[in-house]
């Protein structure tokens, strides 16, 4: 027997081409105050000839189009997620419980401090926190990625050289830094200049000493680094660059590994940012929202955004507790609308509160634990001849492999590797980051994953290698089993196509 | 995308890039091994016509999907010509890095930095290959 199926109309990819004229989501009652005339309220030259061409659209079809494209997402929700740097640990639930509750989601931005005492107090607390994890006492939460946190700590880093009367050039960072560090300096001012790396993966002090010299500003770090490796030489960094009077500037990004056991204060750090959205869980991937909030030592903190939420002495008067300082004569100004990402500051603190300092630390121990346990799994036959890791020491919260090995006893390369895995349901690590790495491959489980999800990305991971060894076309050819199969990536580049064409 | 070959008469230098010496002027670009590590170039960014090309300097970028990278000038001189099909079609560096992928020409200043290039035989040693 067989069946006809009628076939489903092509699929629309955006709302636009669900629209059909005179669908309507929302009817809104007849009005029942008096109608202002819309030339009267705004200008002229401000007001439509005609109206936008906005999707027309019944509630269900919305419903079920944003539905659909949702269930073709691989999420954190889905499956293990193991993206190097990324950090993409469990984001608990109850977060989003509190971030929902009307104090926090109805509160507006422009509120009188006295009527906004919980949000400040909030802000105030999770600052206190941060200062807590990073050793230094004094935290901006305005800067709202870890990119904009890098810029602030650059911005600190000019206004305090300025400051002395010193005009500095130059910043350094190392070879292995993630992109938006060079980023960043170019964007402030700077000249990059690049620090390399030794064997053992740390910074080649070498290299370092000769770079680091009276024009410099700033040294930009991630510890441990972008290979998962804590640099053993921190200390004698941190004196090399005092000694020219530079700052020091620490990448949080890899704080996942560190919380509660060693703090960028103690080692010497000036400047250190937080990516909230990393180790304190901001749902996070696409871009945002996310928060870079910064701490800063004594020498640094005039020069802090404004304004600055602040406790005020109990001898106020009728003053607020929690407050906004505007005061702040050296400050480097604004550097967001508003206070920054409150959400995410919900979120961040009452991660923070659930787990307590003890589950901070015990979050870092168990990262680390993960990643060397995944880490000697896949050294074993079978998988670590073909990704040898590239630097053999004890790993931090990630690690990274080199798949030059697949590609030359097996013919296949990272890119395929990382395809074929989302056949398995895994989304694919970091490929190709650091480039110091040949064919890169960055692994970071985090500490919520299972014992039974590593050891099945192991046995995932071999499986893959073997079926290889038989047949390299397989993988090169990946995914199957996905919405949308290879991308032209170099067309789509070349060639992007970022408008919705309508009909005429 | 072409095989690996290394042309005999080019001179290489280590950041990957080659030239090919015409008397007093001399065209650049960039090695098989480079491309072939770039992956698909996307965006050529060249120099001006007339600006002046610092040996062992940055004098452009190319894009690829991957990363941007910055290309090293093998000589000093001025430049007289790029290669404008590039912006159309970067993918001519992947597919022919030596002949329709050259970068620019250009009017050698100093003979002797030649000197310092490596032989056909000597980049293929420094690549291992």
């Amino acid at each position: 027997m067989s069946t006809r199926l009628i076939p489903e109309p092509a699929e629309a990819v955006t709302i636009f081409e669900r629209s059909k004229p005179g669908r309507r989501a929302f009817t809104p009652p007849p009005t029942d105050v008096p109608e202002v005339a819309i030339e009267e309220l705004l200008p002229a030259e401000l007001i439509r000839r005609e109206p936008p061409r906005l999707p027309e659209i019944a509630e269900p079809e919305i419903v079920r189009h944003y539905n659909n494209l949702s269930k073709k997402n691989f999420d954190l929700d889905t499956g293990f997620y193991p993206l190097g740097s990324c950090t993409m640990k469990h984001n608990p639930k109850l977060n989003e419980r509190v971030a929902a509750l009307p104090g926090h989601a109805k509160l507006h931005p422009l509120q009188e401090p006295a009527y906004a005492q919980g949000a400040l107090e909030l802000m105030w607390r999770l600052q206190g926190a941060l200062a807590e994890v990073s050793g230094l006492p004094h935290v901006s939460l305005q800067p709202s990625a870890g990119s904009h946190g890098e810029l602030a700590g650059l911005l600190l880093t000019r206004a305090y050289h300025e400051d002395r009367g010193e005009q500095r050039t130059k910043v350094l960072t190392p070879d292995t830094a993630h992109g938006t560090n060079p980023a960043t300096v170019v964007m402030a001012g700077y000249e990059v200049v690049k620090v390399g790396t030794a064997p053992d993966g740390g910074i080649d002090l070498e290299d370092l000493e000769r770079k680091a010299t009276p024009d410099v500003a700033c040294l930009m770090l991630t510890n441990p680094n972008t290979l998962g490796l804590f640099d053993l030489n921190i200390e004698r960094i941190a004196e090399i660059v005092h000694a020219i009077g530079a700052t020091l500037y620490y990448d949080g990004a890899n704080l996942n590994a560190v919380m509660g056991i060693s703090r960028p204060g103690d080692m010497g750090f000036d400047i250190v940012h937080f990516n909230l959205h990393k180790s304190f869980t901001q749902p996070h991937g696409g871009g945002g929202p996310g928060a870079g909030p910064i701490a800063v030592s004594e020498r640094i903190e005039p020069y802090l955004p404004t304004p600055q939420v602040v406790q005020r002495p109990p001898d106020n008067g009728d003053g607020p507790v929690y407050d906004l300082d505007f005061d702040r004569p050296s400050s480097i100004g604004r550097l967001r609308g508003f206070q920054g990402n409150y959400g995410v500051f919900v979120r961040s603190y009452a991660y923070i509160c659930s787990v307590g300092g003890d589950g901070l630390r015990e979050v870092s121990e168990t990262a680390v634990l993960n990643a060397n346990y995944l880490k000697a799994l896949l050294a074993d036959d079978g998988i670590g001849e073909y990704l040898p890791v590239a630097f053999d020491r004890m790993c931090m919260h990630e690690f990274v492999l080199s798949g030059s090995g697949a590609r030359e006893a097996l013919g296949i390369r990272t890119l395929d590797i990382a395809k074929r895995l989302l056949d398995h349901r895994v989304h694919p690590p970091t490929v190709y980051f650091p480039l110091l790495v040949d064919e890169a491959l960055m692994i970071e489980p985090t500490e919520t994953e299972t014992k039974e999800t590593l050891d099945r990305f192991a046995e995932i991971m071999r499986e893959l290698l073997a079926e290889a060894a038989e047949d390299p076309e397989i993988a090169r050819n990946a995914p199957y089993s996905t919405p949308v199969r290879r991308l032209d990536e170099a067309g789509a580049a070349r060639r992007p196509v970022v408008r919705q064409p309508l009909p005429e | 995308m072409a095989d690996e070959n290394y042309p005999d008469g080019l001179l290489y230098h280590p950041e990957h890039d080659w030239a090919r010496i015409e008397g007093e002027e001399a065209t650049l670009g960039i090695t098989w091994f480079a491309q072939d590590a770039l992956g698909e170039v996307v965006f050529f960014d060249p120099p001006a016509v007339g600006s002046t090309l610092t040996a062992n300097e940055s004098y452009a970028e190319v894009e690829s999907v991957k990363a941007v990278s910055d290309v090293y000038a093998p000589l000093s001189g001025e430049v007289i010509a790029v290669n404008d099909d590039l912006s159309g079609s970067p993918e001519r560096i992947n597919d022919d890095p030596y002949g329709e992928g050259w970068l620019v020409r250009i009017k050698t200043a100093e003979a002797s930095e030649r000197d310092s290039l490596l032989d056909v035989a000597a980049y293929r040693e420094l690549l291992g290959r």
